[in-house]
């Protein structure tokens, strides 16, 4: 599966991959809920450091869009929340 | 919506990478649900992604400017530091410890402006690679997308190319998407940057740091050097008063007359090394 970092493009993933993945997310969506930043940076980048240890850089050519995307290295809670809006951070 | 489910807890959980690879995949359908030939969306989103590349390389000649700025002003501040600490030293050599205080105190504010900015400069640096980055990402996928749709009209049938043209069109929406936002926020950082910079400039204009940056206003340098001529006044002094007490005593001894001026010179020779 393709896995996208905000700002540093799309990685190739093994699909058997995905199970760990989503305890790893489910961390930085109990701080969320906590509201614990501290947390949520911590989630944050464990999730990030185990995508790009397991990912390659997906072909630059690709179009395929990705299955799961993951925030920027540096994203808070509230870049987060206003990715998740309705009227979000996309452009267009 | 999703924020909703952030914060209350209503709904089932979905992980945050799922959700917000939703909310990318909304904006991508909703674009193209709009569209009544897809052939049509096919050329307009490739006009978009031109416009798209445009706007990420002026982003990165922006960011690029303001480092440049920044580089500048860290120059001009570490000279002034420099100055400092030898009018610090001056100072302590001419026994005014008072100055050589008021030299370094300067020197630790210019310092910390000094430790402000290279934290700056270093995340410009950071957000011109990531910007750079994103640029070459985009380039590479713009290409494909051009390819593909001239693919996708050569051998246009409706019903296979609606499938084909989706995926193309969700998979370089996603990127725009990415792309975009990785512009906005180092606009955003640009414009912080040149506020504090400007700023800067203007304390420098201004002469509260001009004295540190070597402005005309350098009131210990002035007072430098006018140690440095009260000194040599009070030299000049001894040496009149040698001289003269020295003048006094030939009369004595009549025979020595002769060779006074040229001891003189020899004196003030010495002095003047």
């Amino acid at each position: 599966m393709i896995v996208r970092i905000l700002g540093e493009g799309q990685l190739e993933v093994a699909d058997s991959a995905l199970a760990e993945l989503n305890e790893l997310d489910a961390k930085l969506e109990s701080a969320v809920e906590r509201g614990d930043e501290a947390g949520f940076s911590a989630a944050l980048a464990a999730l990030l450091g185990r995508v790009r240890e397991i990912g390659t850089p997906a072909d630059p050519d690709t179009l395929a869009p990705s299955a799961l995307i993951l925030p920027q290295a540096d994203a808070t809670m509230a870049d987060v929340h206003d990715l998740l809006s309705d009227d979000g951070l996309i452009p267009g | 919506m999703a924020a909703m489910y952030l914060y209350e807890g209503m709904v089932a959980p979905m992980g945050v990478m799922k959700r917000v690879q939703l909310v990318f995949r909304a904006k991508a359908n909703k674009a193209l649900d709009r569209m009544e030939d897809p052939r049509e969306t096919l050329d307009l989103s490739y006009q978009t992604q031109l416009e798209l590349l445009q706007k990420v390389r002026r982003g990165v000649a922006d960011v690029a400017t303001s480092r440049k700025r920044i580089e500048l002003q860290i120059n001009q501040l570490q000279q002034g530091s420099d100055k400092l600490d030898r009018q610090a030293r001056d100072a302590l050599g001419s026994g005014r410890e008072d100055l050589a205080r008021e030299a370094l105190t300067r020197k630790a504010g210019v310092q910390s402006q000094l430790g402000d900015l290279q934290t700056q400069y270093e995340g410009l640096q950071a957000e011109e690679e990531k910007l750079t980055n994103a640029s070459q990402r985009l380039q590479a996928k713009v290409d494909a997308f051009r390819t593909r749709k001239e693919t996708i009209k050569a051998t246009y049938t409706a019903a296979e190319a609606q499938t084909r043209i989706n995926e193309a069109f969700t998979g370089i929406s996603e990127e725009m998407g990415d792309v975009g936002m990785a512009i906005q926020r180092a606009e955003d950082k640009t414009e912080q940057m040149k506020a504090r910079a400007g700023a800067l400039d203007e304390l420098m204009a201004s002469g509260a740091l001009e004295d540190a940056v070597g402005g005309p206003r350098d009131d210990i340098q002035a007072e430098l050097d006018r140690i440095g001529a009260s000194t040599g006044v009070d030299g000049e002094l001894e040496r009149m008063k040698l001289e003269l007490a020295q003048g006094s005593t030939p009369q004595l001894e009549a025979g020595a007359a002769s060779a006074e001026p040229a001891h003189v010179v020899d004196q003030q020779a010495g002095d003047a090394q």
